[in-house]
């Protein structure tokens, strides 16, 4: 297991070569032109982005609203299939008396508490008495919008209808059976060059010309010009994308203090990113939730009873001993109160590093820009460890900036931009395309280095 | 219009050829690569290939080496994240910029718990928003690593609980509470409950720069033995007798501020203050008269008579000089035409001449109109005759306990001698100064006080205007705030906090009340209505009879000033200040001996105007030393040639030669000229009238900005660069400057002759080039500069330092031209070289649409963006200084060395930047860095870049609130930093903005420095217009040639 990643390890960047080398690109083009590198980095951002617009339909077409307002609402107590701080809502209708008890027990769980209601006291005391949070600004539809997205989320084991269709076919991987082809054809060409050689030979002796005296391959200029021409253009594409590579670090996947797992948070459980991420809508940095965000939570749930995780070596990891270390940082013992002034903060290692010089901002994305957690960070909500997915270098940014569109109708920011409003309104502008970052100047130095 | 030279150097002005050698060059110095073919191989200097080879092979060596193993980097969040705090996002605390009397209500920006940058705070009714130079500046103290780290008992390290116990044990005899001027109500209570414990005790005043006879002044005339409140924004005459109330007089930002409001013009109707100076030495203020008048300071008296005489109508008597006579009764024309509107003012410590400057006021109706006797300036109380008893009872034993907030006597006193030796007769002394200074050495405890922006506390300016101060950051050393210390040594269980609190929630209704107020920052009071006061003329008659029997002076007299960067000395240890050029002579990191050119000439033989001459002077570095001699006390120096000096005076600044204990950049900075200032008339006088000068023969270095980032212009005037105009001939003829640009353009149009001058300014973007004109869809970048409103104070140029983490380099490499300042002022003169009309330009990346600098860099570090900016790519720049070279306005600046330590390879700088440069790169100094901006290192070119990152900022929060860009999204570094809101920035795209406002409404007074290159600069320029006795000569510009009118 390496913490820290090893660009030394020349063997994993030349098996990484061969593989790439197939797409073919040209290191020094890619410095200079990124329209040209496409290939692999687009489609893992198209496939991970056709993923995400399918399990949005599944669940936006029954209760769009019910869903945001789940999250903003329910989320951090409650979970449609499982009980955490409080109760799994999955059948929570069924299980009142009647909807305006309902209705009132939401908006004022105190106040309806001391109605006498048998229900609600049993689940009151059920919960350690935690008392749930008030909601009294709640409308009977919103409430009935929570309600229905409930209803329409399918049980865990479920199949999702459409996510499979939407997942990733696997890639062909033809490299193998080129690799052959070439072998092949290699070898057919020395035979005739061999043939053609033993030929001539022969042809001079008949003619009665003295047989030239044989050069030994290793000092045949052709020889000797075709393998130096070849070391250089091989050596100088791995000098130069290693160079390049240097200070990346995809798929970097270090071991964290905790084990702990976007699978179950953001998969299974369906926490929203922003309950943790609170800065990705505000500014700079997404930010990794403090302690206290994590025992909103788990002040309740401290035991893991989920499906079995498994760290990228294979070996199972216990979660409810992983909670503990939760704990153990928070200075919490299960059963008395926490006092969250104990708390030390986790250090966890960071994983996504960009230089100094480039400036990055979580809200300019993710709130004006709308783009999905996923389209970076890849399928961040089944991985267990976290794994850096993509490479984040400049060509890998401006990339996106080239082929993502703005918001351009819906952030009242860009009405500014009367020009291309027109130009969209006349056909003058690809509609289809759009207005795409570059064309606002995203792609401009100073958006990104000051 | 006459045709007019502008000049920023003797050079210059004389076309000499050290200066067209120097308009050349890009870079000062010869280019190191100069191979001497005698010496051997290993003696030479690289030659430039082995030099690539040596680079080459390193970097790769370095590349292999740095890339093998990354370093592991942790991410740790909060442990309890505190609400209000959101990582990377800044918080802004209204809080209070307080050094002794100067108070400035401000607003700290706080990035991740740390403050970083001081900006204005708009809700303050005194300086609206606006700062000085060591308002700014004021910040980089904090982070000090000369401050003091812990309480002292005799220099040995103690906890503040047995710091407490030994103070009470020794308290003894009368003690005496002796501070700079205190504004705070709650610590004048503090100090009251202090005094009642301890009977026989009392509080002294003491202000480095006394305002002493001003107060004693007003007692004598008005019976308030106090400043009263001025106000330059109702003056339509202002009329100045020395006091350099835009750099350091009273309370600069908030005069700035109103001072500016009489000289900013509505082009339709142009109206203006008109603004009289007279001054021996040059200060800022003079430098922005309409009219400017030089004088002895022996003189000053009889000149103030003799004003007073004119106002009431018996004409100019006692002054024989003509200039000045003619100056004095167009000051008295000035005054009596704006009866009512009218304010004279007086920098000097004589209460003769400020009692006759009150009757004047009271003649021309300032009372209850510029001056409002109903409130008071409380920026400045010392009385002068209580310090200096207060000596003397010291010298006498009969004081026990001496406690000393904030003055710093054993620096700033003319008779430090007699003040150390009356403190080692004291038993009990002590300090809570914030570094080890003069006086706090000679102190037995020190009790280290916070700094500003870690203490809490309130500050009332002016009665009525309540500033608070809360901390920003958590007190980074054992220090405690000097309240909480005399509280607990009198006995009250509270702390200063509680106090506060307490006190103001009792007068705001509550903690609400006081929670607002903090927020606010300052307590919006209803004015009350302007008091004119109640004048007795009894004291005028011997103050005019004293005033006007001064002595004449002999041969030579001196002026000692303050400057706008290091005041009384507290600038003195802020690498930000010191390498801030002083605006009027453009030195850093010295003091000096101000001469005249009349002076040079008889003592230094230096003629100006001899082109040789002038050269030696000004091109090398090193100036001759003189040596002052006054009533026995010797200082030498070296000697500056400022052009508006009277040929008989000389000036030298106070606030330098301070202590090294104070920090690396105050060490062997200057000489300490406070020994020369003397008692008179019970006052402490600030000039002298007989001092002897010598030149030694020596010299010493000065580190100029003035030679630097030089340009040369076609015309040779300058006038391309530069416009500035008269009232009157503007209001004559309002489009002489469109009529002018237009004359410049014509020649770079094809058929530009046949055009009109409407013609030739529309056209002459497209026509003007063989490139397409670009589409600017959405944002265009612009800025205005208005020179009417522009003062050169430099606060623009010290807010840039801290936005942009521009770099110090320290005085050997401004000695080189290696200054790093991405925003300098230019001073320009006209006119007579010996009482120039001085004009100040601020001049910084221009932000061309046709750059120059943009098609010379081989690697497209520099380009432009659809927004109008000029980019600078740092990690692209590989340093060839080419965009440089070619820039017309030589604003880019290159990193000769690596003054941040950017770099990763540690000791790099250590033997090519001196200590204070290092110093700035200690951890505790380098959190003042803007952690949105890039520290640059070695080898890159840097350059204004608009504070790009406060246009990405501003737009990212339209875009989260969905709405277009407005004005207040987005406020550039200098622009908020103006106290005079002379910068206006902004979208030049938008119909609404103020940037598109100022062009529109100023199409007369609009121009762009060196237009003519068709380098479509994005900063405009408004004319200077100066309200000087009309003088235009209806010239008229017809045909090609201007007319030549002499001065």
């Amino acid at each position: 297991m390496f913490v820290s990643i090893r660009f030394c390890q020349l063997p994993v960047i030349f098996l990484r070569a061969i593989k790439d080398i197939f797409p073919l690109q040209n290191p020094f083009v890619y410095m200079t032109s990124f329209r040209r590198n496409t290939s692999r980095i687009v489609k893992n951002c198209l496939f991970s982005a056709a993923f995400l617009l399918g399990l949005l339909v599944t669940n936006t077409v029954t209760a769009q609203d019910g869903k945001t307002l789940f999250n903003t609402n329910c989320a951090s107590c409650h979970q449609v299939h499982k009980n955490s701080t409080g109760p799994a809502l999955a059948g929570v209708e069924g299980r009142w008396e009647s909807k305006e008890k309902l209705y009132s027990w939401i908006r004022n769980s105190a106040a309806f508490l001391k109605t006498g209601d048998a229900y609600a006291n049993k689940l009151y005391l059920e919960y350690n008495k935690t008392a749930m949070n008030q909601f009294p600004n709640l409308k009977d539809e919103e409430i009935d919008a929570i309600l229905k997205y409930v209803a329409s989320v399918p049980a865990p084991g479920a199949a999702v209808p459409g996510a499979a269709a939407a997942g990733a076919p696997a890639e062909e991987d033809n490299s193998l059976l080129f690799g052959i082809l070439s072998l092949i054809l290699a070898v057919v060409a020395l035979i005739l060059l061999q043939v053609n050689a033993n030929l001539k030979k022969l042809a001079d002796t008949r003619e009665g010309h003295d047989p030239e005296v044989p050069v030994p391959f290793f000092r045949n200029k052709r020889y000797l010009a075709f393998l130096a021409v070849a070391f250089f253009v091989f050596g100088g594409y791995q000098v130069s994308k290693s160079a390049m590579g240097s200070g990346r670090s995809q798929d970097y996947q270090p071991v964290q203090p905790i084990y702990y797992s976007h699978k179950v948070h953001a998969g299974i459980n369906q926490i929203n990113c922003q309950y943790c991420h609170t800065g990705a809508y505000q500014g700079k940095q997404a930010t990794i939730p403090s302690l206290n965000v994590c025992m909103n939570c788990h002040l309740a749930i401290n035991e893991y009873k989920g499906e079995k995780m498994f760290t990228e070596d294979g070996e199972e990891v216990n979660g409810t001993q992983e909670i503990e270390k939760l704990y153990k940082y928070a200075g919490f013992e299960p059963g008395k109160p926490w006092d969250p002034s104990k708390a030390k903060p986790i250090e966890w290692v960071r994983i996504h590093n960009l230089p100094d010089h480039v400036y990055f901002n979580h809200a300019q994305h993710v709130k004006a820009g709308q783009v999905a957690c996923q389209t970076c960070h890849g399928e961040i909500q089944k991985m267990g460890e976290v794994k850096q997915q993509n490479d984040l270098s400049m060509g890998w940014c401006i990339n996106c900036h080239r082929e993502t569109k703005v918001q351009f109708k819906d952030n009242g920011f860009y009405s500014i931009y009367e020009k291309y409003h027109q130009d969209l309104k006349s056909g003058k502008m690809d509609s289809t395309k759009g207005v795409t970052v570059e064309s606002i100047g995203g792609t401009e130095c100073q958006k990104c280095h000051y | 219009m006459e045709q007019k030279k502008y000049w920023q150097s003797f050079g210059e002005k004389n076309q000499s050829a050290a200066y067209n050698q120097d308009v050349k060059d890009e870079f000062k110095e010869e280019l190191p690569f100069v191979e001497d073919e005698s010496k051997g191989f290993l003696e030479t200097a690289a030659p430039r290939r082995d030099f690539l080879k040596y680079v080459g092979f390193s970097t790769a060596a370095a590349a292999v080496a740095a890339s093998c193993e990354m370093p592991i980097k942790k991410a740790i969040p909060f442990a309890n994240k505190p609400e209000d705090i959101v990582p990377g996002i800044a918080n802004y605390y209204a809080t209070t910029y307080v050094q002794d009397g100067d108070v400035v209500s401000v607003v700290a920006k706080v990035r991740d718990g740390r403050p970083i940058k001081i900006e204005g705070n708009d809700l303050s009714p005194v300086t609206k928003g606006g700062t000085s130079a060591r308002v700014q500046a004021s910040v980089l103290d904090l982070y000090d690593t000369a401050r003091l780290r812990f309480p002292t008992i005799d220099g040995k390290e103690v906890t503040f609980e047995a710091a407490d116990k030994a103070v009470a044990a020794a308290i003894t005899g009368n003690v005496v509470v002796l501070s700079s001027t205190i504004t705070s109500p709650t610590s004048k209570e503090v100090i009251a409950q202090f005094l009642a414990k301890y009977p026989g005790s009392k509080h002294v005043t003491y202000d480095a720069v006394s305002y002493s006879a001003l107060i004693e002044a007003n007692a004598a005339t008005n019976g308030v033995a106090a400043i009263p409140d001025y106000h330059f924004e109702n003056a339509k005459a202002i009329v100045s007798l020395g006091a350099d109330f835009l750099g350091t007089w009273l309370s600069p930002v908030a005069f700035s501020k109103q001072y500016a409001t009489g000289k900013k013009i509505n082009e339709k109707n142009p109206t203006m203050s008109k603004h009289i100076h007279f001054e021996s030495v040059p200060s800022l203020t003079g430098s922005n008269a309409d009219e400017k008048y030089l004088h002895r300071p022996s003189e000053l008296g009889a000149i103030a008579a003799a004003l007073l005489s004119a106002v009431n109508g018996g004409g100019v008597t006692g002054i024989n000089d003509a200039k000045l006579k003619a100056g004095i009764q167009n000051a008295a024309k000035a005054l009596l035409e704006n009866k009512g509107a009218a304010l004279v003012v007086a920098g000097s410590n004589d209460v003769n001449v400020q009692i006759i400057v009150n009757a004047i006021n009271n003649a021309v109706g300032a009372g209850g109109s510029t001056i409002n006797w109903a409130a008071r300036n409380n920026t400045r109380a010392g009385v002068d005759a209580n310090f200096v008893q207060l000596v003397k009872d010291m010298n006498a034993g009969s004081v026990g306990t001496l406690i000393l907030v904030g003055a710093n006597p054993a620096y700033t006193s003319y008779d430090a001698a007699g003040f150390t030796a009356g403190l080692a007769k004291v038993k009990t002394t002590v300090s809570f100064a914030t570094k080890a200074d003069e006086t706090a050495v000679l102190c037995k405890f020190v009790l280290p006080d916070h700094h500003y922006l870690e203490s809490w506390g309130d500050a009332e300016a002016i009665s009525g205007n309540v500033s608070f101060i809360q901390p920003t950051i958590y007190p980074l050393f054992k220090t405690r705030q000097w309240q909480d210390s005399l509280l607990k040594w009198s006995g009250n269980a509270s702390d200063y906090l509680a106090f506060l609190k307490t006190s103001w929630s009792a007068k705001l209704g509550g903690v609400e009340g006081w929670d607002k107020a903090l927020q606010d920052g300052v307590l919006a009071t209803t004015a009350p209505a302007f008091s004119a006061g109640s004048f007795s003329s009894a004291a005028v008659a011997n103050a005019v009879t004293a005033a006007t029997s001064t002595k004449k002076g002999g041969a030579i007299e001196l002026v000692l000033y303050e400057k706008v960067g290091i005041g009384a000395g507290q600038g003195a240890s802020n690498p930000w200040l010191q390498e801030l050029p002083d605006p009027v002579t453009r030195a850093t990191w010295d003091n000096y001996v101000i001469v005249s050119p009349a002076l040079a000439r008889t003592l230094l033989k230096i003629d100006l105007n001899n082109g040789g001459q002038a050269d030696a002077y000004e091109v090398n570095p090193p100036k001759p030393v003189v040596k002052v001699t006054v009533g026995g006390k010797t200082i030498e120096l070296p000697a500056l040639i400022i052009p508006g000096t009277h040929p008989e005076t000389i000036g030298i600044a106070v606030g330098y030669g301070r202590s090294e204990n104070i920090g690396k950049a105050a060490n062997g900075v200057g000489k300490n000229a406070f020994g020369l200032a003397s008692l008179q008339g019970g006052n402490i006088s600030f000039s002298n009238t007989s001092v002897e000068i010598v030149a030694t023969g020596e010299k010493y270095p000065v580190a100029l900005t003035q030679t630097h980032s030089r340009y040369d212009t076609e015309q040779g005037n300058r006038t391309e660069v530069m416009k500035e105009l008269t009232l009157a001939e503007y209001k004559h003829h309002p489009t002489e400057i469109r009529e002018e640009r237009a004359h410049e353009l014509k020649g770079q149009i094809s058929g530009g002759e046949k055009l009109s001058n409407e013609e030739v300014l529309q056209k002459f973007e497209g026509a003007g080039t063989l490139y397409p004109v670009y589409d600017r869809p959405g944002i265009k970048w612009g800025m205005s500069v208005d020179l009417n409103a522009c003062t050169g104070c430099g606060a623009c140029v010290v807010a840039c330092n801290a936005e942009n983490n521009v770099s110090v380099v320290g005085k050997p490499e401004v000695l080189r031209g290696h200054e790093m300042h991405w925003l300098r002022i230019d001073r320009y003169y006209s006119g007579d070289m010996d009482n120039p009309n001085v004009v100040f330009q601020p001049l910084m990346c221009q932000h061309c649409d046709n750059a120059p600098c943009e098609n010379v860099c081989p690697v497209a570090a520099t380009n432009h963006s659809s927004e109008g900016l000029n980019q600078m790519t740092y990690n692209r720049c590989i340093g060839t200084r080419y965009c440089a070279n070619n820039c017309p306005y030589k604003v880019r600046r290159f990193n000769w060395a690596d003054y941040t330590g950017a770099d990763s390879f540690g000791d790099n700088q250590t033997g090519h930047v001196n200590d204070v440069v290092l110093n700035m790169n200690d951890d505790l100094t380098r959190m003042v860095l803007n952690p949105d901006v890039t520290v640059r290192s070695r080898g890159v070119i840097e350059k204004c870049s608009f504070c790009v990152q406060r246009l990405q900022e501003g737009k990212l929060k339209a875009k989260k609130d969905s709405r277009p860009l407005e004005d207040t999204d987005v406020k550039v570094a200098c622009q908020q930093a103006c106290p005079t809101e002379a910068i206006t920035f902004g979208n030049a795209n938008s119909k609404h903005s103020a940037i598109t406002k100022v062009r529109l409404d100023n199409p007369n007074r609009s121009f762009y420095v060196l237009e003519q290159l068709h380098v479509l600069p994005g900063v405009t320029y408004l004319a200077k217009v100066r309200n000087t006795e009309a003088k235009h000569e209806g010239a008229k510009h017809e045909g090609a040639k201007h007319e030549e009118k002499k001065a």
